[in-house]
């Protein structure tokens, strides 16, 4: 007798995927050649960057003045970087004064051992780095930077300039507004009226103004309402300003990441008998902030390029030096190679945190979001 | 866990009741969600709690860890009377754990620091120690080989073995399950059960909000039937599925045994 019902008596093994799926051949079949149109589209646009990106690279790199220490080095049609290599001293130290450079390299090389120590896995003694990096290590830069003591040359701030500069704006504000966004995003969510208060207005207030604003505002306009012996650095106010204008945005960002925390976790946090910090330094804050990583590299790296702002308020970073290098009368009409390179320099910063970003990312994933 | 039931029957306060609770009426916004509950639940009593969705049970033995705020009546968790003094809620919360119909896993942490966390950060345990205490409730919900994976990597059935063994770890004198084995596939049901019915054979107080009623027949000492924020129904097992009294509890009973 025949009826509908199957049934199998043994199972199917699993089988490779078939060829054409793999390799390198089978990445193009799939992602640029699976169709015809597909495939008209992608021979277009290989085209199409091939003819933007070969003249760029002719003039960048094949045609392009290398060495020398003139402007007369510059005989080609291409890139003359040799007003690049001319300057590089001032581009990377501004008007600091020559005989004191070696401190800012201590520094900088110093902030390069430990940020690779504490971004690298698997190296020893994180935990003491990191006290080291974020408590000790200010006050050796502090005073390796400003000097006046120890028998080091006192140089004031406004002689800082290019890329330390930009360097050390970038540092501070990422460091002091990512744990201030912390504490605003959590004061935001608070139940007491009171610490919710502040939060929404400063929050609101510095996210309302643009960062020019604040930039102005704290170098003209403070000093008039501040009493005349109260003298604050103009560096500083600059830096305070940028802080607390992102770390406006930071605690945004860190809120979402709180708002998309289950209430479940909170709950479970409270049965087990643990404390409000406790629940939100264990439990809340490392799952929400794992989830705006992007939301806050992303803030990150638009404090890194926004540091060129400074300029209005006359500090030299890294642009406004190599701006002020295209007004010297012996290198007039290298402004592309200037803009060039500067925008290299701001590039490769911003790329490598994004790339770092997206490793931490893969690395702390624990597998609970697929 | 002899160890355990040992030093438990010769607490202090052992003779007087595990949970009372006493007139607890509580409100979201104007809608009247509990009723006027009394409920007192001895030392090592087993109670299950059953009834329509939206009836009030899990805000009830939510009510008991102060998960929710009531706004009239008493709650008093051995000895301990509820108030809404932060230390005084902490205090009690030590004493009462907690399993939830989602787990409620910490997915950052593996296994074995989510049994951790709340023994060091709470206890003050040595880390040595409380991993010492984890692992063995780890082998006991039968899980410890699975210890240093994180939740996301495990079926529901472990992660609610998990979540037991977590709460348990905390040494608590009363077990609260809100509905354990709801969000899990049927095939993973029985296993979380076992867990729960072995615990019930070591003299663990427990309250459980579920519809398992073969549970309910199993281990528990007294069902509690709740309709529309209110007891409506509390019972032996054994009185309770044969010869419900309230016309409510039939019809609870006739819609979910009937199939």
């Amino acid at each position: 007798m025949t009826t509908d019902s199957t049934f199998r008596t043994e199972m199917i093994e699993a089988r490779e995927a078939p060829n054409q799926s793999r390799g390198v051949i089978g990445w193009f079949r799939a992602n640029l050649f699976n169709g015809p149109i597909n495939s008209i589209v992608s021979v277009v646009v290989i085209y199409l960057i091939a003819r933007l990106v070969w003249p760029f690279l002719e003039w960048a790199v094949i045609d392009a003045d290398w060495i020398g220490t003139t402007r007369d080095a510059c005989t080609g049609d291409g890139a003359c970087w040799v007003f690049i290599s001319a300057r590089f001293e001032s581009i990377i130290y501004g008007f600091y004064p020559e005989a004191a450079r070696w401190r800012v390299d201590i520094v900088f090389a110093l902030l390069a051992i430990l940020v690779a120590w504490l971004a690298i896995p698997g190296t020893p003694r994180k935990k003491w780095v990191a006290l080291f990096t974020l408590i000790v290590f200010p006050i050796i830069a502090y005073f390796l930077l400003v000097g006046g003591s120890f028998g080091l040359e006192y140089v004031p701030t406004r002689a800082w300039g290019g890329l330390m500069l930009t360097l050390t704006i970038a540092v501070v504000g990422i460091v002091g507004s990512l744990p201030l966004g912390i504490i605003l995003a959590l004061g935001r969510r608070s139940k007491m009226p009171f610490v919710k208060g502040i939060c929404v207005i400063f929050i609101e207030f510095w996210r309302g103004v643009p960062l020019i604003t604040v930039l102005f505002m704290a170098s003209v306009m403070l000093p008039l309402f501040v009493p005349g012996n109260l003298d604050f650095d103009k560096l500083l106010r600059a830096l305070i300003g940028i802080m607390f204008f992102w770390s406006a945005y930071m605690a945004e960002v860190i809120r979402s990441g709180l708002q998309a925390i289950g209430k479940g976790q909170n709950e479970a946090g409270q049965a087990l008998g643990l404390s409000y910090w406790h629940r939100t330094g264990l439990i809340i804050l490392p799952q929400a902030l794992k989830m705006v990583i992007p939301g806050i590299v992303n803030t990150f790296i638009s404090l890194f390029k926004d540091t060129s702002l400074v300029l209005i308020i006359g500090l030299f970073d890294l642009l406004a030096i190599i701006r002020a290098g295209l007004t010297d009368s012996n290198w007039l009409g290298f402004s592309t190679e200037g803009y060039v390179f500067a925008a290299a320099v701001f590039w490769v910063f911003c790329f490598s945190m994004s790339r770092y970003s997206q490793y931490i990312e893969r690395r702390l994933n624990t597998g609970h979001k697929r | 866990m002899s160890e355990a039931t040992a030093s438990r029957t010769t607490a202090p306060g052992s003779d007087g009741p595990m949970i009372e609770i006493d007139h607890l009426n509580k409100w979201y916004g104007s809608f009247h969600v509990l009723r006027d509950i009394n409920l007192n639940v001895a030392k090592g009593e087993r109670i299950v709690i059953c009834g329509p969705s939206g009836s009030g049970k899990s805000t009830m033995i939510r009510c008991i860890n102060h998960l929710e705020e009531h706004q009239q009546g008493s709650i008093v968790v051995n000895g301990v009377p509820m108030t809404n003094d932060v230390k005084r809620i902490e205090q009690i919360r030590r004493n009462v754990g907690m399993v939830f119909q989602h787990f409620n896993l910490f997915p950052h942490l593996t296994v074995l620091e989510n049994c951790c966390l709340s023994q060091i950060w709470v206890q003050k345990k040595p880390r040595a120690e409380a991993e010492k205490t984890a692992m063995e409730y780890l082998e006991r919900v039968q899980i410890a080989d699975q210890a240093l994976k994180y939740p996301g990597q495990l079926s529901g059935g472990q992660q609610q073995r998990v979540a037991i063994a977590r709460a348990l770890c905390m040494r608590p004198e009363v077990m609260l399950f809100d509905e354990p084995t709801s969000a899990l596939d049927p095939e993973m049901i029985k296993e979380v059960l076992d867990v729960m019915i072995e615990l019930a054979h070591e003299g663990m107080t427990m309250l459980c909000v579920t519809h398992e009623m073969g549970f309910a027949k199993t281990v528990a000492d007294r069902v509690i039937f709740m309709d529309q924020g209110q007891i409506i129904e509390e019972a032996p097992p054994t009185e309770f599925f044969n010869n419900p009294r309230s016309e409510r509890t039939q019809l609870f009973l006739s819609q979910i045994l009937g199939h």
